[in-house]
């Protein structure tokens, strides 16, 4: 009976297109879901800070330095918002960070493929990034109250993460013979990584009803893909490189590109844990965790001191 | 070193002034073992891009947060005391300045 | 060597300072303790890496010689890099870092406050910028210290680790040679001698606050300012100037 009047305040909330917020009631499958995907989603911020954090010693201007390192702390900030909304449902830092280490939550696939050359802290920015912003716009609107504003926060602060990489492109793409080949190289690489990011088709993703139905997804996993390669598709001719699709052509009468299938055989595989870095992502995660370990122990035992000493 | 279960330490909320005569709003939390580096997390978290003039961390289980059930006890009763808001009164044609 | 030889490389060494310092913590991104503090020394990196981009731009300027900032950086040598010893150690585990940052931190505080009343007035100005950065640099290196030097044995061990190993290094903070004595005469440096006392009684408080024993006065190393450089420098060269050096006629 409770439950029952419980159910129809929340679809109340729902409908009303107002927001679910931490202290009211909500499904537990509707908790559930809202862990998994916001912690994924910062899990995903957090890995993805690997690729391009590889590239900061690196990076060829003092100023390409600054961008990167600054862009890459904000990967670290994204990741600590989007912990900090999961953790309103009532999971624990620790028990988040567990769920990575040991392979229980999942992370955006696309993390799991290398960053070979410079180029690709253009196509990271440009196309990942990209990905990511048009799937982060559509979140802005969810029903989760401190989901919606860490998307709201986030999507204000990264508007420079795709412009950046896509300003990258464009002076190699407009560079030397061989920077021109290593831009689109790059493009090759992360095309079809980067559309993946949206996930499988809407025929096949077994969360998305549930998801849209209460409003945690606005938009469907096809759809934000189309409304990604639309945009990118003119970018890239834009500063002439060529997009890795034999398929992709403009389709007047629906108004879209249409673009060749993806490689699901691939996406299947990686997700699995087979990509090419998987193992090292997780490795890398796993060592600063172990060899800070002390240091964290260290600082909550000053701070009891400290506290004994007050008292 | 033995089994030492880890801690990534506890929360605090982090609200922020945006400039100064504005209240403190409520941006969000972080984790700190003490409070001076909770103001410090705060502010490298926070105001990376001059969003602050002034930072409050209260630890999270400090926070007293009303009850959801108890909404319509705490805050409908307020709904129907419109003689409360100035749209309430009908000023006669012509006055200005009220 | 005339005064404008002196003021670059006076400027040279200040900008090299920020910039090996700033690469070395860098480098902590994605490793650090806690997601909070990934953040934090990100700051302090993004501050030396903002301040060597203005100091290596004013030096060029000095130099007039058509070189810009990232010819400076991306296209000496080893033996024409002037930062100290000290600021090249690598990180090391997370009291190691904090040892480099308070030696360096302090000694910043204090050279700082008085470069911020200097004759020249770009170096007035940037001193001036940099102080507020510098200030929260060292309460940073001044908590842990306390947290690690007071928090538990094996912390409180490698603390006293870190800052026994780095002690070595904190000598040639306050060398001068012929560069400072013509600018200390026109009142565009000072003396970074007489900050020593200073800094020695600002370090030795927060040690012994943290509850850590005085490292033992030894043998001090030099040569960093003269371009003669542990081999760690290499290293970071090779990483640092890889892209410019491998595409020399490319822009990016």
């Amino acid at each position: 009976m409770n439950e029952q009047k419980n159910l129809e305040g929340f679809e109340k909330i729902i409908n009303a297109d107002k927001k679910v917020e931490p202290r009211d009631w909500m499904p537990e499958d509707y908790r559930k879901h809202l862990i998994r995907q916001i912690s994924q989603h910062g899990h995903s911020e957090i890995i993805g800070m690997q690729p391009e954090g590889n590239w900061i010693t690196r990076a060829p201007s003092l100023r390409a330095k600054l961008i990167l390192l600054a862009k890459v702390q904000d990967e670290a900030g994204h990741g600590l918002y989007l912990y900090s909304a999961t953790e309103t449902l009532g999971i624990s830092r620790e028990e988040l960070v567990e769920q990575l280490q040991t392979g229980k939550a999942k992370y955006s696939t696309i993390f799991n493929y290398p960053a070979v050359t410079w180029a690709d802290m253009g196509t990271i920015g440009w196309l990942v990034d990209g990905a990511a912003i048009v799937n982060q716009i559509s979140l802005q609107r969810t029903s989760y109250g401190p989901y919606s504003r860490a998307m709201i926060r986030i999507c204000k602060e990264e508007s420079f993460h795709q412009r950046q990489g896509y300003e990258i492109m464009t002076h190699m793409a407009r560079g030397t013979a061989e920077q021109r080949e290593m831009a689109q190289d790059a493009l090759n690489r992360w095309w079809w990584p980067s559309l993946m990011m949206f996930g499988p088709h809407d025929s096949n993703s077994p969360n998305t009803g549930k998801a849209i139905r209460w409003k945690i997804k606005r938009d469907s996993n096809d759809d934000l893909r189309q409304r990604f390669i639309d945009k990118t598709a003119k970018q890239a001719d834009v500063i002439g490189l060529t997009i890795p699709d034999p398929k992709l052509q403009w389709n007047d009468e629906r108004g879209h590109y249409d673009f060749g299938e993806i490689d699901w055989a691939e996406f299947d595989r990686v997700v699995k844990g087979d990509g090419p870095c998987n193992k090292q992502r997780i490795a890398h995660h796993l060592k600063a965790h172990k060899d800070g370990a002390w240091v964290r122990e260290a600082a909550s035992v000053y701070a009891a001191k400290r506290a004994k000493k007050a008292a | 070193m033995a089994d030492i279960k880890d801690t990534q330490w506890p929360l605090w909320e982090v609200f922020v002034q945006a400039n100064s005569g504005i209240p403190h709003k409520h941006a969000g939390s972080v984790h700190a073992p003490d409070k001076e580096m909770a103001l410090t997390n705060a502010r490298d978290l926070y105001t990376r891009r001059n969003e602050g003039t002034s930072i409050w961390v209260v630890p999270s289980n400090s926070v007293v947060a009303s009850n959801p059930n108890d909404s319509d006890m705490l805050f409908d009763p307020a709904n129907d005391k419109i003689y409360r808001h100035p749209t309430f009164y009908i000023m006669p044609e012509g006055a200005v300045g009220i | 060597m005339t005064k404008q030889e002196a003021l670059f490389k006076y400027t040279l060494r200040l900008g090299d300072n920020s910039l090996i310092l700033g690469h070395r913590l860098s480098e902590w991104s994605s490793y650090a303790p806690i997601l909070e503090e990934d953040l934090a020394l990100t700051n302090i990196a993004l501050d030396l890496i903002g301040r060597a981009q203005a100091l290596l731009k004013y030096a060029a300027e000095i130099e007039s010689k058509a070189r810009t900032e990232d010819d400076l950086v991306f296209k000496r040598a080893e033996r024409q890099f002037l930062n100290v010893l000290l600021l090249e150690q690598p990180n090391g585990d997370f009291a190691m870092t904090i040892a480099r940052q308070i030696f360096n931190s302090a000694f910043e505080l204090l050279l700082f406050e008085e470069l911020s009343k200097s004759k020249d007035e770009m170096l007035a100005s940037l001193a001036t910028k940099c102080l507020k950065e510098v200030k929260y640099h060292w309460r940073h290196a001044y908590d842990w210290l306390q947290r690690l030097g007071d928090g538990t044995d094996e912390s409180h061990a490698r603390m006293q680790k870190a800052i026994n190993d780095l002690w070595m290094f904190t000598g040639e903070l306050f060398e001068i040679d012929e560069v400072e004595t013509i600018l200390i005469n026109d009142a565009i440096v000072i003396d970074t001698r007489e900050l020593h006392d200073k800094w020695l009684t600002k370090i030795s408080d927060a040690i012994k606050t943290a509850t850590l024993t005085h490292p033992a006065e030894g043998y001090m190393q030099t040569g960093g300012r003269i371009g003669i450089h542990t081999e760690n420098l290499g290293f970071i060269l090779a990483e640092m100037q890889y892209l410019p050096r491998a595409y020399p006629d490319a822009k990016w």
